[in-house]
């Protein structure tokens, strides 16, 4: 039987290609906004694009910030993406201070133009490079098969800063900003790209994910 | 910020179509082959224009978006008609990733906002399509350069900035279709107005112009279709496939592209990265 993993539908951003990605690497999706389908799934993405706070307050609305922190707290497969990563910080610097779900320790702070780069757009709407943090390697990790240096398609203004470095999978430099791009913690991971909208090289991280954790 | 070079396709009912200045199309073929071509070649994104939207105040391209999200991992815009939030949420749900509004944002502007709040910035993208006036100011039109609306095209810029916008995409209707190459004054002047990317749309005849639209005219992307759609096409019929369901004559006789130098994405990519301009690579 194939396993189920549900997409979290919390009424910010586009699930359709999530989903089609899922699809293309062999698992069945479910496209749910009920924590009964969270609980009783075998496997969780939670996309997003849009406002942190607004996030926060949908999940809150409907029920499902404690949902997913069991979920994620019973050790299932979890995949973040774009907000869905940031989400999972304590805060955010946004509108002055919002709380986030608070699974990883740290904040999420905004891309601001420096001396050096004076001129910087945000958001970042650009494919660019993820490397691998000193000493880190990425072999039990969903990007097995990626290379050091393979580019990614990011759409973001704001960028995650844990407190614990070790977290860190990838790291992406814009501006001269050098931050974390994806995180990996024992059953979670997440990442500020969009592996969905990165064309073959974003599908492989898609599918190492499933066979990593026995989904396909 | 890496450079992005995204084929622009213009569709009209089932097939892709190409104009002069946005007007007098012709038919060139299936968008969905072109899309998975240039997919397949490196296309950093696609943008899906439906270009009798206007007209009939409403987008029909949803089947086609399906069609390609389904096989195609880039980021898809979609433009053409989009009038409501309903509108919108329509083709994102048909798989596009971002939306491109034009006349309803100039209509009014509060829409960008609502777009916005409710979608994300980042899904918003708005169309500007300026037309060079003879005492050299900008201003807006809509309808594919046939409604004048009076708006200059800077200050409309950093509104649409601060209403909330994503993107601009600049498109010179002076240029657009001729291959004299992009107005890089139009495309500079826009992207030093405002702290989002600007892509750059309308003219480009060679990958020459394309690297210029970036280094004079401080692009983020650029929206790129005649040059690359001819070369596609060139491709087709010699490889002895192509299907004639175009109008393709022009092609033959030369007065279609005299000025535009077919090329590939390649050659885009390939010329951008040895003038040192960062772009998206392979490793």
């Amino acid at each position: 039987m194939k396993k189920k993993v549900v997409i979290v539908d919390y009424q910010l951003g586009n699930l359709f290609s999530v989903k089609q990605a899922l699809l293309n690497v062999g698992l069945d999706v479910v496209i749910s906004s009920q924590a009964d389908d969270i609980n009783d799934a075998d496997a969780v993405v939670l996309p997003g694009v849009g406002a942190f706070a607004d996030a926060m307050s949908n999940l809150a609305k409907m029920g499902l910030v404690d949902p997913l922190k069991n979920y994620i707290a019973g050790g299932k497969p979890f995949m973040g993406i774009c907000l869905g990563l940031q989400l999972l910080f304590t805060n955010s610097e946004e509108f002055g201070d919002s709380k986030g779900l608070d699974i990883i320790p740290g904040t999420v702070k905004k891309f601001k133009p420096s001396p050096e780069f004076p001129v910087l757009k945000v958001p970042q709407i650009s494919w660019n490079q993820i490397g691998k943090p000193e000493g880190r390697s990425w072999d039990d990790s969903p990007l097995g098969e990626s290379k050091e240096g393979e580019y990614m398609y990011f759409v973001h203004s704001y960028y995650v800063e844990p407190q614990d470095h070790k977290v860190a999978l990838t790291e992406t430099t814009y501006g001269d900003v050098k931050y974390v791009s994806s995180i990996l913690k024992k059953n979670i991971f997440a990442c500020q790209f969009h592996p969905e909208k990165s064309a073959e090289e974003g599908l492989k991280i898609y599918k190492r994910w499933a066979l990593n954790n026995q989904l396909i | 910020m890496n450079v992005r070079i995204i084929p622009r396709l213009d569709i009209k009912g089932p097939n892709l179509v190409k104009g002069i200045h946005l007007e007098g199309l012709r038919v060139l073929g299936k968008p969905e082959a072109f899309a998975r071509y240039y997919y397949e070649n490196g296309a950093d994104e696609l943008f899906f224009q439906d270009t009798v939207a206007s007209l009939y105040d409403r987008n029909s391209l949803h089947d086609i978006i399906t069609l390609t999200a389904r096989e195609i991992f880039i980021p898809l815009t979609v433009g053409g008609g989009l009038r409501t939030i309903q509108d919108i949420r329509d083709v994102l749900r048909a798989g596009a990733d971002k939306v491109s509004i034009n006349t309803a944002a100039i209509k009014n502007p509060a829409f960008i906002r609502e777009a916005a709040l409710k979608f994300g910035s980042s899904t918003i993208v708005v169309a500007i399509e300026a037309i060079r006036q003879q005492n050299g100011e900008y201003l807006a039109y809509t309808d594919n350069g046939r409604e004048h609306t009076g708006i200059e095209v800077l200050s409309w810029a950093r509104q649409v900035e601060e209403l909330g916008a994503g993107e601009i995409v600049i498109t010179s209707v002076d240029r657009e279709g001729t291959g004299l190459g992009f107005d890089v004054e139009l495309t500079r002047m826009v992207a030093e107005q405002v702290g989002i990317p600007v892509i750059a749309h309308g003219g480009a005849s060679s990958p020459e112009d394309i690297a210029r639209a970036v280094t004079a005219g401080k692009a983020d992307a650029v929206a790129v279709s005649s040059i690359l759609h001819y070369d596609y096409i060139t491709h087709q019929q010699h490889a002895g496939n192509y299907e004639k369901e175009g109008n393709t004559s022009f092609l033959t006789s030369g007065r279609g592209f005299n000025k535009i130098k077919p090329c590939t994405l390649q050659d885009i990519r390939g010329k951008l990265i040895s003038e040192k301009i960062p772009t998206r690579s392979t490793i």
